[in-house]
């Protein structure tokens, strides 16, 4: 149907999409990690080390990396509780950087070379649907109970354990659960790139991620995704720069920030009503 | 051995001590991490190299003009990353500058190449012994430099007027308004300060290891975060203490582990001491 190029690029938005809604779940109950590039390197290496190593099926080293990717989360996750906001960002970031210190040292799998000749299974196809699952997921998360309580926890964490929120299970799982996503997502990328290496998961992969959900807006799950797509797109379409490629690349997500504060799809930027009331040029609805 | 190894701990740590000071400034007063800090340190040293090859001056006036230089960079970062974004969450100053660090870096790589470069000592080569100690002309100048500017910086911040309404400024923002305190003038100085001590820090660096490259700023701006984790967040004695320690852990996990595991060392070193004390060793707890 595309060319290869487009194909492959395709194939990057996708998986980012689902890493930036991997980071987006864990910032819904209102925590900040700059480790997720961890966890996607633990998928990508347990599913790769499951089909090379065991010859497990694809479908199952995948589900597999997934879960070793939420165990992590899970044992990452429930230590770091007490920490917040800049806090719990900086000990992810340190988990994330120990990460690729251990991995590029165990001669087992690789060390600093990585594994090559991963099986290439990932297409779009598998890419699209499972993006496709967990986008639904999403549309149903923002009024269910599970929502609500990340919401809630997100806004005011006092005030949410005072109406019987159990912060703490919430926290967990919202962490746990982004992990898992992230492990998926990497394992996706492993067997689509069919090369790994530590390098593929610095702390510099785990700032693009955020940078996905922050510039792209962390209000709903429509944000992060066009930020994945957004910051995918960029270096393609600004190829022609060469090497002033990152300089401009740079320079945007600081225009970014000043022009759209809350990153570029707002919540109101999705509301029918907020549209049609700019159509009808009347004024926006002063705040209560 | 030991004595030794102790000793380029403390010229490692010292000038960790610096950069983590710059960090500690902004965040104490902001309460907000300025991400591009490890950038600016990197293009103080840059600066210096300019100011020594093409401008043909001593290595001590290259220090003042890399100084003025970082903080004038600093002024810039405040004004384009911090005032406008100040209000609105802790996240947006962050992507900010995030993305200036990218800029500031790939600038560097475009104007000086990607490799890393000779940094001119312009300081003689000289030994002396000191007990068992050997200690070299360089490893003085160094110390003197960074404790000298670390103490300029604890009377400044404690004894003069500014120093004092920069305290204040860290307590409260908006009180500090209403006693009269020039906050917006007191954040963009505060920025020059923790610039200019992030530049004399990248040219300390690069005197100590003779070599300069634009990727430098990168992991020193994430060890200068460990270290005020370390310290806790806006604690100026725990930033000095936190760099020093840093740099012992370093050149004792190099000298006796294993060197490729010396990031990993300081870094668990940090989550350990956050899951044990989450305001870090001498932060406040706050409710």
């Amino acid at each position: 149907m595309f060319d290869a190029y487009t194909s492959q690029v395709l194939t990057f938005i996708g998986i980012n999409s689902i890493l930036a809604l991997s980071l987006y779940v864990t910032a819904l109950a209102g925590q900040l990690s700059v480790g997720h590039a961890a966890f996607m390197g633990i998928g990508a290496y347990t599913s790769t080390l499951l089909m090379t190593k065991l010859g497990w099926p694809f479908f199952l080293s995948t589900v597999g990396g997934a879960i070793m990717g939420g165990v992590f989360g899970f044992c990452i996750g429930l230590p770091t509780l007490r920490l917040k906001d800049l806090y719990l960002a900086i000990a992810t970031l340190a988990f994330n950087i120990i990460w690729v210190v251990v991995v590029m040292n165990v001669e087992a799998v690789g060390g600093a070379l990585g594994i090559f000749n991963v099986p290439k299974v990932t297409n779009n196809a598998i890419v699209y649907i499972s993006l496709a699952v967990l986008l639904l997921f999403f549309f149903r998360l923002q009024d269910s109970r599970l929502g609500r309580a990340f919401r809630a926890i997100q806004e005011d964490e006092t005030a949410a354990r005072a109406m019987g929120v159990n912060a703490v299970y919430y926290k967990v799982y919202a962490f746990t659960l982004g992990a898992l996503l992230a492990a998926y997502a990497g394992s996706l990328y492993a067997h689509f790139v069919t090369f790994i290496s530590p390098h593929d998961f610095e702390v510099d992969r785990s700032i693009e991620i955020l940078l996905f959900v922050v510039l792209g807006g962390s209000q709903t799950f429509v944000g992060p995704v066009f930020g994945a797509i957004l910051l995918t797109l960029a270096p393609e379409v600004l190829r022609f720069l060469a090497e002033y490629r990152l300089l401009v690349y740079g320079l945007m997500f600081v225009f970014i920030m000043l022009l759209r504060h809350e990153g570029i799809i707002e919540e109101h930027t999705l509301s029918w009503k907020s549209w049609s009331r700019v159509l009808r040029r009347e004024k926006r609805e002063p705040a209560p | 051995m030991l004595a030794q190894q102790l000793l380029n701990g403390l010229t490692l740590g010292s000038t960790y001590a610096l950069v983590a000071l710059g960090f500690t400034l902004v965040f104490g007063i902001l309460g907000m991490i300025n991400f591009a800090h490890g950038e600016i340190f990197m293009l103080g040293a840059y600066m210096a190299l300019l100011l020594v090859t093409v401008g043909q001056f001593s290595i001590f006036w290259a220090l003042v003009g890399a100084m003025l230089g970082t903080a004038i960079l600093g002024m810039i970062v405040e004004r384009v990353s911090f005032r406008p974004l100040r209000k609105v969450s802790i996240l947006a100053p962050l992507i900010s500058t995030i993305g200036l660090s990218i800029f500031l870096r790939s600038l560097a790589q475009i104007l000086f190449g990607a490799e890393s470069t000779r940094f001119p000592v312009g300081i003689k080569t000289a030994f002396y012994q000191l007990g068992p100690l050997q200690v070299s002309l360089l490893q003085i100048v160094i110390l003197a430099i960074s404790f000298g500017l670390m103490a300029i910086f604890q009377v400044f911040i404690k004894k003069t007027k500014i120093g004092k309404a920069m305290r204040a400024t860290s307590e409260s923002l908006y009180t500090a308004g209403l006693l009269g305190i020039p906050v917006n003038r007191i954040i963009f100085l505060s920025f020059a300060v923790a610039s200019a001590l992030g530049g004399v820090a990248g040219v300390l660096l690069g005197l100590n290891f003779n070599a300069i490259s634009p990727l430098m700023g990168k992991m020193v701006g994430l060890k200068g975060l460990t270290i005020i984790i370390l310290g806790g967040m806006g604690n100026i004695t725990g930033a000095m203490v936190g760099g020093l320690f840093l740099g012992f852990v370093e050149v004792l996990s190099v000298g006796y582990l294993t060197s490729s595991y010396r990031d990993a060392v300081a870094f668990a070193l940090m989550f350990l001491v956050l899951l044990i004390r989450p305001t870090g060793l001498f932060g406040r707890i706050v409710k």
